[in-house]
């Protein structure tokens, strides 16, 4: 068993009028199986409203599952006993920056995570020191969240996460209101620590540029996988995506569309590097 | 316009002052406050004056970012002026056509001016030499002796933390509303007072939506995070006594003497 | 008929420690009827220059003409102007109000002094010009999706009928179907009303797909001012600021680089497929 495994998992919330009568039952997330091996990337695409982040939620114990099962390095997360070893092993970074940090200064928001682990004063220190060199903000450690950019304070909530010496970490459209540096800055950093550290990502976004490093990818719709496998296999069915509301890189478009007006060429090029060596060039 | 206040704004500087531990901070304020209803004579006031600009000077933040924070009580500060100097009962000293000046009014006119002056500049000295993380975490430990009585002193604590992290970011938030608003044709500003209110609903709707949106997501993050309140918690910056700590504790005792003796007792 | 902007120059906190200028000495006409993609990383002073345009906020130096009127004139008409210059802010789903969506759209027209009649059925002609069901109408525009709310918002500042639309980022946070479905619905609108457009964003490949017009902006200054195609050529300097081409420009240069003879300046799919197929059919 990976590290990350649900099994049949359903997520039901029941939606109420405004007098509070059940008006019915929707399901968010439904039958879904995964199992993410230790050290993976892996990425979760899916529109709005696919059901990819409450998938996450129930990663680290946010939600619990309606029917199936969710473990956490083997422990069920609808078990109360272990809510705190999973939310420290599975941290989670989530879409608007401004709405995660706690702290008033750089430092003591990445220090919250360890303080709330009960870490002795000495080893905080540390932990936050090495989490901040490792998302490349310690030089702003005495800063006030306030004045960073949307990219710098995704990765001091990234840090924050780190500090806590997670062997997960979920990150929930970390990139969704960043402008494209932003967006750059982040991913680097959290392509870093899957490289680096070693630490196990899920990346859940509908950006495509920004799965094609993962090993895995699933694609979700209407609250259950509909496509996986790696990003080449994903990036092969342009059409499909295109069904789910997403699309490709360009590059991958216009090989597609060469492709279509019959030119000799394979699915699921990534890289222009590709499209010229498919090219004969 | 919110930038005229001083009350709540940190001077980054490295001072003395600074380092000091914001208990004693806390505590000197409050005790200076005290000594400033205790004293009730020109000595007194002069030590008080002395007191404060001895603080100041050690500080090192520049006088005139105290003067800044007077701006918002020049009028409260005249208004007790006036009232005393013309609403005092006693030896009449000028009289201006049916108001009369006292050898009493003057002297509580004065007296009052003084210590407005003084208790705000004390705690001006406070709030710019402490950040209002630091403040916070002194009260939380401050009063940590009422949790005894189930006071939930580290919730209260922890919200006034969260509070000051979020108003700058919930006040640029309604400049953004309220141009949006704009935008599409509200008017904020004409009209009678019913008008007014009624104008202010496309804006405060939206604000009260975003600041739930804003506290849900921030409680979910927090949890996350494994936030469970005050139990288990370790501190990143524990409060700790200095050796300076006990100087300065020493100093305004000192102090409190002195106000008492020559400001009270002798005269 | 158009805006014109005559030195116009923004600062900050003027006077204080913190003073900084968010634009410098700027020159722009943005004639009628134009498609206009304004780009610029955060911070290069574009939603500062776009609030300018309606005159929420006022140049600490410069003049900004309307239809040949200087808009801060005293006693010239800014709530009129507001109704011409329609600026629909960035996540603008965040100042709907209303219990309904219909009434919320209401709230512009109401606030020009239009009769409830004017205002209803302009209210109704701008839900219809956004794309959005009549079944919707009469929801909570907060029980909607985000792209709904999204139009909701933007339909409100239509229902004031603007000569020019002005749209900050009106893509962030969408998904790839919902950002394309906003921008195809802005184009068709443009299109059927020949309004002015001005589409500020960050996306290059957005921008390209469908502006006769891109204005780069950084650290407040006009970089560059030219149809697409010019504006591409600059890629080298584009990337100096943090900017970049379309991917597809990218594509074209290593393929010219490879040997194939193909136009660099092609900034979209459909042009870069049929000019890779004609030179391959040329070098054969």
């Amino acid at each position: 068993m990976g590290i990350i495994k649900t099994k049949d998992l359903v997520f039901e919330y029941i939606r109420r009028d405004e007098e509070g009568n059940v008006e019915g039952i929707s399901r968010a997330v439904d039958e879904v199986n995964i199992d993410v091996e230790k050290g993976d990337f892996v990425a979760i695409l899916g529109h709005n409203g696919s059901g990819k982040s409450t998938l996450a939620k129930h990663i680290n114990a946010i939600l619990y599952p309606t029917e199936g099962t969710v473990w956490v390095d083997g422990k069920d997360t609808a078990n109360e006993e272990f809510l705190w070893e999973i939310r420290q092993e599975a941290g989670m970074v989530f879409q608007n920056p401004d709405n995660q940090i706690i702290g008033q200064v750089v430092e003591e928001d990445v220090g919250f995570g360890p303080e709330n682990l009960g870490v002795p004063t000495r080893e905080i220190w540390e932990r936050v020191e090495e989490s901040l060199k490792a998302v490349g903000m310690y030089e702003f450690r005495k800063h006030s969240p306030n004045k960073l950019s949307g990219g710098q304070k995704q990765r001091v909530s990234i840090a924050g996460v780190i500090a806590m010496h997670p062997k997960c970490i979920i990150l929930d459209e970390p990139t969704a209101m960043l402008d494209p540096n932003g967006r750059k800055e982040v991913i680097r950093a959290v392509r870093a620590l899957n490289d680096v550290e070693g630490i196990t990502v899920i990346l859940i976004t509908h950006y495509m540029e920004e799965i094609i490093h993962a090993n895995k990818v699933f694609v979700m719709d209407k609250g259950r996988i509909a496509m996986e496998g790696t990003p080449r296999e994903i990036f092969s069915q342009v059409e499909k995506l295109k069904e789910l509301r997403l699309d490709v890189p360009q590059v991958t478009l216009l090989a597609h569309e060469l492709r279509k007006s019959g030119l000799n060429i394979p699915e699921g090029i990534l890289t222009t590097q590709e499209l010229v060596k498919a090219l004969g060039l | 316009m919110l930038r005229d206040i001083t009350l709540g704004q940190y001077y980054q500087t490295d001072s003395v002052i600074h380092r000091l531990d914001p208990r004693v901070k806390l505590v000197t304020t409050l005790c200076y406050i005290i000594s400033l209803f205790i004293v009730d004579n020109w000595i007194g006031y002069v030590i008080a004056g002395a007191f404060l600009l001895m603080v100041i000077k050690l500080s090192k933040v520049p006088f005139k970012f105290m003067v800044r924070g007077m701006k918002s009580i020049v009028f409260l500060l005249l208004f007790a002026a006036v009232f005393n100097l013309f609403l005092t009962p006693g030896e009449v000293v000028v009289e201006l056509w049916k108001l009369h000046i006292t050898k009493e009014g003057i002297r509580l006119a004065s007296q009052m001016a003084v210590r407005l002056v003084f208790l705000i500049m004390g705690s001006s000295v406070m709030t710019l030499t402490t950040t209002p993380n630091n403040l916070t975490d002194a009260l939380e430990k401050l009063l940590g002796p009422l949790k005894v009585f189930k006071v939930p002193i580290h919730e209260i604590a922890m919200m006034m933390s969260i509070a000051l992290r979020f108003i700058p970011i919930l006040l640029e938030e309604t400049d953004k509303i309220m141009k949006a608003q704009i935008a599409r044709g509200a008017d904020f500003e004409s009209g009678n007072l019913i008008k007014k209110v009624k104008s202010m609903v496309p804006l405060l709707v939206p604000l009260f939506i975003s600041a739930f949106r804003r506290a849900n997501d921030l409680a979910m993050a927090m949890e996350a995070r494994c936030y469970r309140g005050g139990e288990y918690r370790t501190k990143m910056k524990p409060l700790i006594y200095k050796k300076r700590d006990g100087l300065a504790y020493g100093v305004v005792a000192f102090y409190l003497a002195v106000c008492i003796v020559f400001g009270k007792v002798l005269w | 008929m158009s805006i014109i902007l005559d030195h116009v120059s923004h600062i900050y906190e003027e006077g204080t420690a913190m003073e900084y200028a968010a634009l410098k000495d700027i020159n722009l006409v943005i004639p009628d009827g134009q498609f206009i993609g304004l780009i610029g990383h955060t911070g290069s002073g574009k939603s500062t220059l776009v609030q300018h345009l309606n005159g929420l906020l006022v140049p600490t130096k410069g003049n900004i003409y309307y239809n040949g009127e200087d808009i801060h004139d005293s006693g010239y008409n800014k709530k009129e102007l507001r109704s011409k210059v329609g600026l629909v802010f960035q996540y603008p789903e965040h100042q709907l109000f209303e219990i309904d969506v219909f009434s919320d759209v209401c709230f512009g027209p109401k606030n020009l002094g239009l009769d409830k009649k004017e205002t209803e059925l302009r209210a109704y002609a701008a839900l219809k010009q956004v794309g959005l069901e009549d079944e919707y109408f009469y929801q909570s525009p907060f029980d909607l999706s985000g792209g709904q709310k999204r139009r909701v918002a933007i339909a409100g500042v239509l229902a004031m009928k603007p000569e020019v639309l002005i749209l900050d980022e009106p893509t962030a946070g969408l998904d790839p179907k919902g950002r394309d479905e906003i921008l195809d619905q802005v184009a068709k609108l443009r299109e059927e009303t020949g309004m002015t457009v001005i589409l500020v964003s960050h996306s290059m490949e957005d921008v390209a797909k469908y502006v006769d017009r891109i204005i780069v902006m950084n650290k407040g200054e006009v970089m560059f001012d030219n149809e697409p195609k010019e504006v591409f050529r600059h890629y080298k300097e584009l990337e100096q600021v943090g900017l970049a081409a379309p991917q597809v420009t990218y594509i074209m240069q290593a393929l010219k680089a490879a040997g194939l003879a193909v136009d660099t300046d092609i900034t979209n799919i459909e042009e870069a497929k049929a000019a890779i197929i004609q030179a391959l059919k040329l070098q054969r």
